[in-house]
């Protein structure tokens, strides 16, 4: 398409990578209000300012959350832009589609709304990106003919997202999907009414690689981990040396807790000195494997900066076996919403509140024992409290 | 007819092919056989090929659908979508692999994304869709990646290296750990517009929201002050308060970090740290920032040693080596000044000239 008026979109059609402009002219072409949108980031690329108004509260039947409402500051110049809300879709745990439900999806959203998507937003859900408010309701009648629900936003539980797990992965060492899907069904009315302080995130990772960067981004990170010995198959570690790896150099010698040795033949592995970074089973995947007595590690806190600073989850149960129906994790996310309800102030995180109120609460309000695995190190200041009983 | 509410996602257990219903759980190992294609095989011998594929992330239906049209053609119907906006086509037949990635880089979509590459880039919305973006997000992605697009294809980079855009210090993309992170900055003091903050904010709320205590009431006015000296822009006043303007074509543009990871694999996952406080909005193409990326990855590439990410590569050089090598000025922004500042500070007599 050319002579549309947006030159420098046009200009991000070229080059390798796959244009999202590209994606927005397929979109115009059925739907007019999309050339407004274009039209508005052209300007917003000559102004170098963005040109979405200021929130919204916009919502279907029985929901608090799930739609971020959306309207153009300069209707008179883009009208067909002047309400574009996103609705936030639930994704399946894992992020697994058959092409029936996904086609069945695109149908909704080109009946109702721009036809443009994420796959996935970086919350997880997949998002409808712009309609009018009077379609906000007839497209979510829509997706619930599908079985498709509304995702979090808002001062809510937000979707929890998960890795690929044990639908393809060797490393998973709990079921990640099944731990998701349960989490989200059980908490279906904190995440679509918002009523917390702020936003609470789960996030599900199978193996202490956190492909979802639970660490990172999640008040509350389920990161798999295990107990016992690494299996190894020193056939394969002899197949491994024997394609190139220099098992010394690339693992031996790589290894943070200096437990391997490696004689040219044979892999040693102290495992009571292994803190599981998986870095060896990363390099051989062939030749090891994480031990089998499998479950998971909690982390609470973990935040993006606003408002404190940012900050990575801390450990808080460093083991917990996960298996179906989950009882244990679904009492422990209770007790934390409960604490964290009782005394979060408006807009603080969980990491934030335990770090103005202190561990030891927190741990005594949810009923966890301290141990050393919850620390990188002990206090140096000698400011302590002594409560009776602790 | 009453609304159903609260019946939560699609069951994942439809949306499995049954090559990975039948392994579930049961998977032994996986190889990269090449850039983009891994192939997973169960304690059952099974196969499973999975053809990762780079995506704009903003999706029109009939890119999605063509996404569907293929997964038909060559995978029975299934496909999944990663953590960081790639696609994988999920195929249980190896005779239908080479056909599915010939008719791939046919059509110009890049297949690569796996090992030691530069995998896609996890952003927001910026400028198409947020209404508190400091920048865009899609065309600064765009043009990394058209930049680094050799990257995506190939594994032979030394580990690792994840990059992540958030458009502002929201971040809804959780970039602070990543090997490379390029977030939208603002850098004036909010505008205030007191008709608006007098008549739509709750004023106590918007005190509470400032983290470094800038804003105060001004009485007279019904309305709030912000002291300048104590601002840094983070811009929660504004998603607190519409009358708290932080946007301006100015002052908003890009900051770079680095050597963050979230991994546990040999050092402790980490925060990425600031290298360059300020870059301009240059759109379409921000080539400034497109500079320093592409700088940093073939610096990162050229000196670290195998397996080792950003981070790793500078604490082991140290972070005045890093200055050194990129060339990039050390400037005042880099010492911290906020909450956890001394955590950073040398204490040690110990350093490098």
């Amino acid at each position: 398409m050319s002579n549309n008026g947006t030159p420098m979109l046009d200009d991000l059609e070229k080059g390798p990578w796959p244009s999202f402009v590209t994606d927005m002219k397929q979109a115009a072409a059925k739907k007019p209000a999309v050339n407004d949108l274009m039209r508005q980031l052209e300007a917003s690329y000559t102004e170098k300012v963005g040109h979405w108004k200021h929130g919204g509260i916009v919502g279907v039947k029985g929901y608090g959350g799930g739609v971020i409402g959306r309207y153009s500051d300069s209707p008179d110049r883009f009208p067909g832009v002047e309400h574009f809300h996103t609705i936030r879709v639930n994704q399946p745990a894992g992020w697994f589609y058959n092409t029936k439900s996904l086609r069945a999806l695109c149908d909704v959203w080109d009946k109702h709304g721009s036809g443009l998507t994420n796959f996935h937003g970086a919350t997880g859900d997949i998002i409808l990106l712009g309609t009018t408010t009077d379609q906000l309701q007839p497209t979510f009648d829509d997706l619930a003919e599908l079985g498709f629900d509304l995702g979090g936003s808002g001062s809510a539980m937000r979707t929890p997202s998960c890795c690929v797990g044990p639908a393809r992965c060797e490393w998973a060492c709990f079921d990640s999907l099944n731990v998701v899907d349960t989490v989200t069904r059980t908490f279906q009315d904190q995440l679509h009414r918002p009523m917390f302080p702020y936003k609470f995130k789960i996030k599900v990772s199978g193996c202490p690689n956190d492909c979802v960067a639970a660490i990172a981004r999640s008040d509350m990170a389920i990161i798999g981990t295990w107990k016992g010995n690494i299996a190894i198959d020193q056939t394969e570690v002899t197949q491994c040396a024997a394609n190139g790896m220099n098992i010394q150099t690339e693992v031996v010698d790589m290894c943070p807790t200096h437990c391997m040795a490696w004689d040219g033949s044979t892999l040693k592995i102290e495992d009571r000195e292994c803190n599981r970074c998986m870095h060896c089973i990363n390099l051989m995947p062939k030749a090891l494997r994480p031990g089998n007595e499998r479950g998971a590690s909690i982390l609470v806190g973990g935040k993006a900066p606003i408002v404190h600073g940012a900050m990575l989850g801390w450990v808080v149960v460093p083991f917990i076996k996960l298996e179906p129906p989950y009882d244990n994790l679904i009492e422990l996310v209770n007790k934390i919403f409960e604490w964290w309800d009782e005394n979060g102030k408006m807009r603080e995180r969980l990491g934030e509140l335990i770090n103005r109120q202190g561990m030891g609460k927190f741990l005594k309000a949810v009923g966890l024992k301290p141990v050393p695995q919850m620390i990188k190190r002990p206090r140096a200041n000698p400011y302590y409290f002594w409560r009776e009983g602790v | 007819m009453a609304t159903r509410t609260d019946f939560g996602p699609p069951d994942y257990r439809q949306m499995l092919p049954p090559i990975i219903t039948k392994n579930y759980g049961q998977w032994k190992y996986h190889e990269r056989l090449q850039p983009g294609l891994l192939m997973h095989v169960a304690e059952s011998g099974d196969a499973l090929y999975t053809i990762r594929v780079g995506s704009e992330r903003l999706l029109s239906t009939d890119k999605v659908r063509e996404m569907c049209d293929l997964a038909e053609k060559y995978c029975d119907g299934y496909l999944r979508f990663t953590s960081r906006h790639n696609v994988e086509f999920l195929c249980s037949d190896k005779a239908r692999v080479d056909p599915l990635i010939a008719e791939l880089k046919a059509k110009g979509w890049p297949v690569g994304g796996t090992g030691h590459s530069i995998t896609n880039i996890v952003h927001t919305q910026g400028w198409i869709h947020c209404h508190t973006p400091a920048t865009d997000a899609s065309a600064v992605v765009k043009s990394v990646m058209d930049e680094l697009y050799q990257y995506f294809g190939t594994m032979d980079l030394p580990g690792y290296c994840r990059i992540s855009l958030a458009c502002c210090l929201n971040m809804c993309g959780a970039v602070h750990c990543s090997d490379i992170a390029i977030l939208g900055m603002h850098r004036m003091v909010p505008k205030i517009n007191h008709d608006i903050v007098r008549t739509k904010c709750e004023l106590p709320n918007v005190i509470a929201a400032c983290p470094t205590g800038a804003i105060r009431p001004d009485p007279a006015n019904k309305s709030l002050t912000v002291n300048p000296d104590r601002c840094m822009y983070c811009g929660n006043c504004y998603t607190m308060c519409p009358g708290m303007t932080v946007a301006d074509p100015i002052g908003d543009g890009i900051s770079i970090w680095v050597g963050g990871k979230v991994s546990n694999s040999r050092s402790g996952p980490a925060f990425s740290r600031l290298v360059v406080p300020f870059l301009p909005n240059n759109p379409p193409r921000w080539p400034e920032t497109v500079e320093v990326v592409k700088m940093l990855v073939e610096t990162w590439a050229k000196h670290a040693r195998k397996h080792e990410r950003m981070g790793e590569w500078i604490e082991r050089i140290g972070w005045e080596r890093f200055f050194e090598i990129t060339g990039l000025p050390f400037t005042e922004q880099m010492i911290d000044d906020f909450t956890m500042a001394p955590e950073t500070f040398r204490t040690t007599a110990a350093f490098k000239w």
